[in-house]
C-alpha cells in the first residue's frame, strides 16, 4: 500500500520521498467536531423554514416531513445533543487546565486564545493578500481559526441560551422580565441567522474550499496531515517542533482508505447541505 | 263464434265518440282512459303521459284532473290549452316568488324545484324534490352547473357546500335541521345578496345564522363587531366573513386553523404583520402542528371585547389566565411578552429595536469584514498557486 500513488489534495507539491503524517487533532477532538457539524446541519435546516416560515419552501419542507411537530422535535433534539457536547467541551478544559496543570491552553503558541501575534498575522495577511509584504508564519492556530472557535462557542451561549429561554418560557419568565421573552426569539433567530451564512459561505472556504485545501480540508477528520501540507500551513508550529524535537513525537499513521473515502462522502454532503440551505436563506432574506 | 277484427272494434268506437254529442270531463278515470298510456303524445310530440299509481301517491292525487287543468271541460279538448296557474290555490308561494330572483315564471316554473307536476310530495316526505336532504341536489341542478352559474354571474358553491360542515351534516348524517340551502336563502322569496330584505344581506346574516346558532349570535351580538354591524358599519365581520358562507369548516380543523388569521388581518392589517414576527406565527404557518396560538384563541371569536374590557380575554387581568391556556405555568412576569411586539418601531419597543439594531450590525459587521478578507485570499492563494505551477513548467494549474 504505501507505494500506491495517491492524487494530492491541493496545491502544495508532494516531495516525492516517503510521506509522513503528523497528527493535528485527537480522536475526541475530530468527534467533536462530527457532532458539531450533524446537529448544526440539523439546528439549520430545521431551525431556517422556521425563521422564514413565509417562504416558498418552508411550508413545503414541514409538509414533507409531517409538519412543524417533527421540526421541532429534531430541532430540540439536535440542541440538545449539541448541548451535551459543549457541556463535555468546557468540562475537558477545565480538566485540562485545572486538573492535569496542562500548560499552554489558556496563553503561548498552541492556545486557542488570542494574543498580539494573531493580531500582527491578521494585518500582515491582509498585507500579504495584497500584495504589501511576505505570507505571516502561522502558528498551530492560525487567526481565523480562533474566530472560528470563539464565534462558535459565543454562538452556542446566545443561541443556546435564548434557545432554552424560549423552550422554557415559563420558567425563564420567573428572573426574567416580559419583554426579554420577545428580546429572545430575535437574538436567537439573528444569531443563528450568523452563525448560518458564516459557517456555510466564510468557514467552508477559508478552511476546506480555498485553493491550498481543496476541495476539503481532510485533517478534522482523519485528524492527521502530510508531513509536507503542515509545514506549508503552519511553517511557525512546524519550525518549533522540529525545533523542540517534538516532531518524531507526532507522527501519526497514514489515513487508512476506507477512512478517507467515508470522511469524503461524509464532508461533501455536510458541504452539499449547507451551501443548499445557505441559498435558500438568502433567496428567503432578500424576498423578505 | 265470429270474431270481430281490432280494427273494427277501434273505428267503431271512434265513430261512437265523433257521433256522440261533446260531454263534460269530471272523473280522472276520464282522463287516464287515454293519459295512462305511457306512449301518448300531443300534437308537438312532447309525453302527455301520466303515471297514474304516482299521481294517486302524490299529495295532490285526491285532486280531479280538471281542478288544475281548468281551461279542459269538455271531451274532446283543444290541442292548446292555458298553463296550469298554481297559484289559485297557493297564493301565498306565488307572492313570494314576485320580485325574487326566480320570479320568471318562464324560466323558473314552479316544477324546477318540486319536480314532475303529477307526482308532488309534501316537504316532509323523502320522495319530495324539497325535503330538507334533498334540497341541495334540486338546487344544485341549476347551481351546481358551471355554465348556468356562469350565465348569472354566480361562484359554483355547490362542491363547496357539498364539502362544508353543513353539507357533511345533510349528506353523511341525514341530519334534518343541518342548513340546506333555504335554510339560509329562503325558499320562494329568494333576494339578492345586495337587496336589504334579504336574510343574507350583510346586516342580516348573524339573525339569518342565529335562527340555529342563536347562543353564538347572542355572544356576537355583545362584542364590537356585532355592535357595528348593529350600527350600520357594513365593514365589520358577520358570521360569513370568517367561517364563509358556503365552504364552513369545523372551526377546530387544522384547515381552518391555518387560514382563519389571513382573515382577520384583512382588516387588522399591523397586528397582523407584528404576529408575524412572532414565534406563534412562525409554527403556526408551518402547518401539522396547529395548536399554536391563532387570534381568536387570545382574543376570543364572538364577544369580541376591547382589551379595556375586564371581560376581554386579553385584559390584564385575564392574561395569566389566558395564555395559562397553552402556557402551563405562566406568571405574571410571562404576560408581560408581547404578542405583537414591532421590533422594528422605536418608540414602541425601544429595547427590542436596539437589541435588533445590535444583532443585525453584528451580522452585517461579521460578513462584510471576512467576505473581503476571504475574496483577498482566495484570488491571491490561486494567483501563488498558478505561478509555482508555471515556474515548475509543465502541470497547468
Amino acid at each position: 500500500m504505501p507505494d500506491l500513488e495517491q492524487a494530492a489534495d491541493g496545491s502544495w507539491e508532494p516531495s516525492g520521498a516517503e510521506e509522513r503524517y503528523i497528527v493535528r487533532f485527537t480522536r475526541a477532538q475530530r468527534y467533536l467536531h462530527a457532532v458539531l457539524f450533524t446537529t448544526f446541519l440539523g439546528l439549520a435546516a430545521t431551525g431556517l423554514p422556521m425563521r422564514f416560515s413565509q417562504s416558498f419552501w418552508a411550508r413545503r419542507f414541514a409538509s414533507g416531513v409531517g409538519g412543524f411537530g417533527t421540526i421541532i422535535f429534531f430541532h430540540k433534539l439536535c440542541a440538545v445533543v449539541l448541548t451535551i457536547a459543549f457541556l463535555i467541551h468546557v468540562k475537558d478544559i477545565f480538566q485540562r487546565a485545572l486538573v492535569n496543570r496542562e500548560k499552554g491552553i489558556f496563553w503561548g503558541s498552541t492556545s486557542m486564545v488570542g494574543n498580539w501575534k494573531d493580531v500582527k498575522d491578521l494585518l500582515g495577511h491582509l498585507r500579504w493578500m495584497v500584495g504589501l509584504g511576505p505570507k505571516p508564519q502561522f502558528e498551530r492556530y492560525a487567526y481565523w481559526e480562533k474566530f472560528d472557535y470563539w464565534a462558535v462557542f459565543w454562538g452556542m451561549i446566545v443561541i443556546g441560551f435564548s434557545g432554552y429561554a424560549m423552550w422554557f418560557a415559563p420558567f425563564f419568565a420567573r428572573f426574567l422580565p416580559g419583554w426579554a421573552l420577545n428580546a429572545v426569539l430575535v437574538i436567537h433567530s439573528e444569531e443563528g441567522l450568523l452563525a448560518i451564512l458564516f459557517i456555510f459561505s466564510i468557514h467552508f472556504v477559508n478552511t476546506h474550499l480555498r485553493p491550498d485545501s481543496f476541495p476539503m480540508d481532510m485533517v478534522i477528520f482523519t485528524g492527521v496531515e502530510s508531513e509536507d501540507e503542515f509545514k506549508h500551513k503552519r511553517p511557525k508550529e512546524y519550525a518549533r517542533s522540529v525545533a523542540q524535537g517534538k516532531l518524531e513525537g507526532r507522527v501519526g499513521e497514514k489515513p487508512a482508505v476506507w477512512l478517507v473515502n467515508f470522511s469524503r462522502v461524509v464532508g461533501f454532503t455536510a458541504i452539499l447541505i449547507g451551501l443548499t440551505l445557505l441559498v435558500l436563506t438568502l433567496s428567503a432574506y432578500f424576498r423578505e | 263464434m265470429k270474431t270481430v277484427p281490432a280494427i273494427t272494434l277501434t273505428l267503431a268506437a271512434s265513430a261512437l265518440l265523433l257521433l256522440a254529442p261533446p260531454r263534460a270531463v269530471k272523473a280522472q278515470t276520464d282522463c287516464l282512459a287515454c293519459h295512462a298510456d305511457a306512449g301518448v303524445q300531443d300534437a308537438s310530440g312532447h309525453s302527455v303521459a301520466v303515471d297514474a299509481a304516482k299521481f294517486h301517491s302524490s299529495i295532490h292525487g285526491s285532486l280531479q284532473c280538471g281542478d288544475c287543468h281548468t281551461s279542459i271541460k269538455d271531451y274532446p279538448h283543444p290541442d292548446k290549452m292555458a298553463p296550469v296557474k298554481c297559484e289559485t290555490c297557493h297564493a301565498d308561494e306565488a307572492a313570494g316568488l314576485v320580485g325574487s330572483v326566480h320570479a320568471s315564471r318562464a324560466e323558473h316554473p314552479c316544477t324546477s324545484c318540486h319536480g314532475d307536476a303529477h307526482s308532488i310530495y309534501p316537504k316532509s316526505d323523502p320522495k319530495s324534490a324539497v325535503y330538507p336532504l334533498n334540497v341541495p341536489r334540486t338546487c344544485g341542478n341549476c347551481h351546481g352547473n358551471d355554465a348556468m352559474a356562469k350565465k348569472h354571474g354566480l361562484p359554483n358553491v355547490y362542491p363547496l357546500y357539498l364539502d362544508s360542515i353543513h353539507g357533511f351534516a345533510l349528506s353523511k348524517e341525514g341530519l334534518l335541521v343541518a342548513a340546506n340551502c333555504q335554510s339560509c336563502h329562503g325558499s320562494h322569496h329568494i333576494l339578492s345578496h345586495k337587496d336589504p330584505q334579504s336574510p343574507i344581506y350583510k346586516a342580516n346574516v348573524p339573525k339569518t345564522c342565529g335562527n340555529c346558532h342563536a347562543g353564538i349570535t347572542a355572544d356576537y351580538e355583545g362584542g364590537v363587531h356585532g355592535k357595528a354591524v348593529a350600527a350600520g358599519k357594513l365593514d365589520a365581520p358577520v358570521c360569513s366573513d370568517c367561517h364563509t358562507a358556503h365552504a364552513i369548516e369545523q372551526p377546530t380543523a387544522s384547515a381552518f386553523r391555518m387560514q382563519s388569521t389571513p382573515i382577520c388581518g384583512n382588516c387588522h392589517k399591523d397586528k397582523f404583520s407584528t404576529y408575524r414576527d412572532t414565534f406563534h406565527s412562525q409554527l403556526g404557518s408551518l402547518g401539522g402542528y396547529v395548536e399554536t396560538a391563532r387570534c381568536w384563541d387570545c382574543h376570543g371569536a364572538h364577544e369580541m371585547l376591547p382589551a379595556s374590557d375586564p371581560r376581554s380575554p386579553v385584559n390584564k387581568a385575564n392574561l395569566v389566565a389566558t395564555c395559562g391556556r397553552c402556557h402551563a405555568g405562566a406568571n405574571a412576569s410571562f404576560v408581560q411578552y408581547q404578542p405583537h411586539a414591532n421590533a422594528r418601531n422605536r418608540k414602541l419597543n425601544p429595547a427590542l429595536y436596539y437589541i435588533r439594531l445590535f444583532m443585525n450590525l453584528l451580522l452585517a459587521g461579521t460578513l462584510t469584514f471576512f467576505m473581503i478578507h476571504t475574496i483577498l485570499w482566495l484570488i491571491r492563494s490561486r494567483y501563488d498557486q498558478v505561478k509555482k505551477r508555471k515556474a515548475e513548467g509543465g502541470r497547468h494549474a
